[in-house]
């Protein structure tokens, strides 16, 4: 199967061009000097200069991390409670309505999501702020976590928990001694898209926050609605570093790891 | 009156269908295939068989028309079949892994090269149900690969390759997939499908035994070479090498020196504490010349005491017996540390038999039950 | 006990924060603007008599009645359709090129169909608005190379929200497809060239079927977000481009008539059902298909 054709090689390079240019020009013209975003005229750092001197993005990002941190978290935490009791949990009742539960937010437009919560946040009077985007945020990365970790555990060897059980764990134990460690990469993974969902989430952010916290989504969005502007693009371009670094020294950690497991596995059976 | 015996490859009025002319393949640094010759006559069941890695895949990838040879021609009735692409030649191949189309249904991928050209439908039908006919597969014509048995699936791929009624058909280790008894019940219908086809086939394997079971000459090959070409009975009685001899079945190999006795007849000496053995060779050796002694287990037999009048006879001790129900080899340590495997049948029962662990025993065997070989 | 906890806190979670937000959607959306607009104090007891005395369907007469609704839902439907078909003349080629690149390839390919996705949605939308516009850099770009005379309006038009949709999810569409067409084993290309087919031949009758599975799931994935979409309409699209999402944002934030906006929303859902049942249905066929 792997005889590239030049159709292939052109399909392959249009599309890659198609998904990396635009990025690539937000990331140049970044450092435009000119205010007008298109036109080049010369070299300038000055936009981060004054990125970082607005308050206003700088306490929109505090809260946008603020709560990423913490919804991601929680999240993680009831995802993975949830994974379990689907994967493990056998039968009960409301096991359906539970299950429909985990995968309809999955596909739930965010209009949709963000609109209910927020009459609810009205219904019962609770203030809209940081709390209640951390609250909308963990309901809809939960489901995604526990897709994560579900999957991961459907591939789990059953007979490791049993032995666990055998060798006089409870069930706890035998969750945080044994599951737990082996589980670890699916409930990281699950953990930082989570983060990265709410730090991106600006539809479900904006009706579930309230004038006291405004989330950097909700900014830029205000903001570029009014058109490109280059201070935008500064922004835009450090998230996008902070993102590439993440991802690929994400993927050298556990290509790393690999190459060492491989290597320890070659010089155990030279031993 | 006897019946003439099928050897075109004996008759040099008779053309070949395939020829390998000097064939190479080489895939970056690594050769394949080695300046390679061969002939193979129509309505030949012929049998490539080597280890894995021997290049013999590459041979019949080459014949469907996957790869082209490096250098060399490659003709098929005459003509250079390198410039023809694969669905072009009137070859056909039974894949591997069968590679059965998943979403047809048995009927359709039976089918499925016979709509590549202009058949009308219903000469298509016809040839379908023929093949299901032949390959007993006429109950589950609407099933999908799926929904039938390893066996099954083995027969529709083969239906399916001979079905364009090729004028060759390559079978990729068609039985590879199959557990050992079913192998054995379909090697017979390989062989009886080939004869009713009257179809030139080329098997690819591993295994001797089956190469032995279904070939009318088997190739064996290592590292891109063909060792011998030759009948299953010529191989296995009259091997060229010591590869050869020990690839096919189990083997003693005596390590020595030959002088010539006289009337093909050699002395082997191979200990310096041992009496020279004594063989009969075609094969003539120099005085001092290295040679390899290779006597299969069956044609040494064991005893208590020295039998009277045996060309070779050597004395050891039982270091191992392996129990195979009908046969048992007793595995025979001589004095300079040397195994000799000899095989008897087992005629009685295990409890009366007359040897055991730490025995001492003499084994013989006649001076032309073993092949002597230079290398 | 430990079970009873464990199953008892994230679904009362989900009960509360799903599934009781999205009752009192529906409820709204059978309210009269009075009642539903804040305070709507009246609370649970009040509340549930209330709710149903005040029972009526106004809201979706009002939709039926008022062609708006009607041509942004035909709209969102029409334009979730045609961008996935264009996601897909675009992933598949894509896909089909990564399953064909030497195998130590593969994994580096991978990771830059998924890296986008990483980045901020709203972050990749908006790298569109500089390109798209009058003076943008696609229109610099055309001028440049001399192929239009004067520059094309491409922002704030439904074109834009194509290109904005075909961008944004396109690894959607990829990964199931590449996927499929990973696990497809060579030696059925190899058989099928072998009884007589072309290339193309073989493509059409053994990869493209054989590769449906993904197809299908790909196209879904970007379908039903589609449909929904809020953030690409509203930066890449005008006034012309009628979608729902957004719709409804503006009923909700605009014109504050939330009974009308919880309408719509219960309207969305009941069209995203079929496309989302039927998603399910390929989903578990597949899976069962693998066993």
């Amino acid at each position: 199967m792997n005889r590239l054709s030049w159709f292939n090689v052109t399909s392959l390079t249009l599309g890659f061009a198609f998904l990396y240019l635009p990025m690539v020009i937000l990331v140049v013209y970044s450092f435009n000097e000119s205010k007008l975003v298109t036109v080049w005229a010369g070299f300038s750092t000055k936009w981060y200069g004054e990125l970082l001197g607005n308050e206003a993005f700088l306490d929109a990002a505090w809260v946008t991390l603020k709560v990423a941190v913490l919804s991601s978290t929680l999240a993680t935490v009831l995802g993975t409670m949830a994974a379990y009791v689907l994967v493990r949990g056998g039968r009960f009742l409301g096991r359906t309505v539970f299950s429909g539960m985990i995968y309809a937010p999955l596909v739930m437009p965010e209009v949709i999501t963000g609109l209910s919560l927020l009459l609810l946040f009205i219904g019962i009077g609770l203030d809209r702020g940081v709390l209640t985007i951390v609250l909308a945020h963990t309901t809809f990365a939960m489901c995604y976590v526990s897709v994560v970790v579900s999957s991961r555990l459907l591939t789990f060897d059953r007979s490791l928990e049993e032995a666990a059980l055998d060798l006089g764990c409870t069930g706890f134990e035998a969750f945080r001694l044994v599951t737990l460690p082996i589980i670890a990469p699916a409930v990281i993974s699950g953990w930082l898209l989570a983060f990265t969902l709410s730090l991106d989430d600006l539809v479900i952010a904006s009706f579930t926050a309230g004038p006291s916290a405004t989330t950097l989504p909700i900014k830029i969005f205000s903001a570029v609605r009014l058109g490109v502007s280059p201070e935008i693009n500064a922004l835009s371009t450090l998230m996008i570093a902070v993102v590439t670094i993440g991802v690929i020294s994400a993927s050298l950690v556990s290509k790393r790891n690999s190459l060492r497991q491989q290597r320890d596995e070659q010089a155990a059976a030279r031993a | 009156m006897p019946e003439s015996v099928f050897a075109p490859w004996d008759d040099p009025s008779e053309e070949p269908l395939i020829r390998f002319r000097n064939v190479t393949k080489q895939f970056g640094d690594f050769t394949a295939i080695d300046d390679l010759t061969l002939d193979i006559f129509e309505r030949e069941f012929f049998a490539l068989l080597g280890p894995s890695g021997c290049g013999k895949t590459t041979m019949m990838r080459m014949l469907a028309g996957f790869e082209t040879p490096t250098s060399g021609v490659i003709e098929l009735a005459g003509q250079d079949i390198a410039p023809v692409p694969p669905n072009k030649r009137a070859v056909n191949m039974m894949f591997q892994s069968y590679a059965l189309f998943p979403h047809l249904s048995v009927y359709e991928n039976i089918a499925f090269g016979l709509r590549r050209g202009n058949m009308p439908k219903h000469d298509i039908d016809d040839r379908v149900a023929e093949m299901l006919k032949l390959t007993r597969l006429e109950k589950f014509a609407r099933r999908k690969p799926h929904q039938i048995s390893g066996g099954q699936r083995q027969r529709v791929a083969l239906a399916r390759s001979l079905a364009k009624a090729p004028k060759l058909l390559l079978l990729d280790e068609p039985l590879g997939a199959l557990d050992a008894k079913l192998r054995q019940a379909t090697q017979f219908e390989l062989m009886d499908i080939q004869e009713k086809t009257g179809t030139t086939f080329v098997i690819v394997t591993h295994d001797q035994e089956e190469a032995m079971t279904v070939a009318s000459r088997v190739a064996v090959m290592d590292e891109g070479r063909i060792m011998q070409v030759a009948t299953p009975e010529h191989i296995y009685e009259a091997p060229e090498s010591v590869y050869v001899a020990d690839f096919i079945g189990d083997v003693n190999i005596i390590r020595g020196t030959a002088t010539p006795l006289g009337e093909q007849r050699y002395s082997i000496s191979h200990s310096a504490d041992a009496p020279p053995l004594v063989a009969v060779s075609e094969r003539p050796f120099a005085t001092d010349q290295t040679c390899h002694l290779a006597i299969r287990p069956e044609k040494v037999s064991i005893h208590a005491e020295r039998p009277d009048g045996a060309d070779n006879a050597v004395q050891g001790t039982v270091l191992d017996i392996a129990y195979l129900g009908n046969i048992s080899t007793y595995h025979v340590a001589l004095p300079d540390g040397q195994v000799i495997k000899a095989q008897t049948a087992n005629t009685r029962r295990v409890s009366r038999r007359s040897f055991t662990w730490e025995d001492t025993v003499w084994l013989s065997w006649t001076a032309t039950a073993g092949v002597l070989l230079a290398q | 006990m430990q079970r009873l906890i464990l199953i008892a806190v994230p679904y009362a979670w989900l009960l509360a924060l799903f599934l009781v937000p999205f009752l009192i959607v529906f409820k709204i959306s059978l309210s009269d603007v009075e009642l539903a607009i804040p305070p709507y104090t009246p609370t649970l007891s009040d509340g549930l008599i209330q709710f149903f005395q005040a029972l009526d369907f106004e809201n979706f007469a009002f939709l039926a009645s008022d062609d708006l609704y009607w041509k942004a839902y035909l709209s969102s439907l029409q334009i979730a359709l045609i961008s996935t078909l264009l996601t897909l003349l675009v992933g598949y080629p894509m896909a089909y090129g990564m399953a064909r690149a030497p195998e130590e390839w593969r994994p580096t390919l991978m990771m830059l169909v998924i890296l986008p996705f990483w980045t901020s949605f709203l972050i990749r939308v908006y790298a569109w608005m500089g390109i798209l516009s009058q003076e943008g850099f696609l229109n610099q770009f055309l001028l440049w190379t001399g192929l239009i005379g004067e520059p094309l309006t491409i922002l704030n038009t439904t074109t834009a929200v194509y290109i904005g949709i075909v961008y944004t999810y396109l690894p959607f569409m990829i990964l199931p497809i590449f996927a499929a067409l990973d696990r497809l084993d060579g030696s059925l290309i190899e058989a099928a060239e072998d009884l007589g087919c072309s290339r193309f031949q073989a493509f059409w009758l053994v990869t493209i079927p054989l590769s449906r599975n993904g197809i299908v799931a790909g196209s879904f994935l970007v379908f039903i977000p589609a449909l929904g979409e809020f953030v690409i309409p509203s930066l890449l699209g005008g006034s012309g481009t009628l979608m729902i999402g957004k719709v409804l944002w503006e009923e909700f934030f605009n014109n504050r008539d939330w009974p009308v906006a919880s309408a719509v929303a219960v309207i969305l859902l009941l069209i995203l059902i079929i496309p989302i049942v039927l998603f399910q249905r390929n989903q578990q066929k597949q899976a069962e298909a693998e066993q």
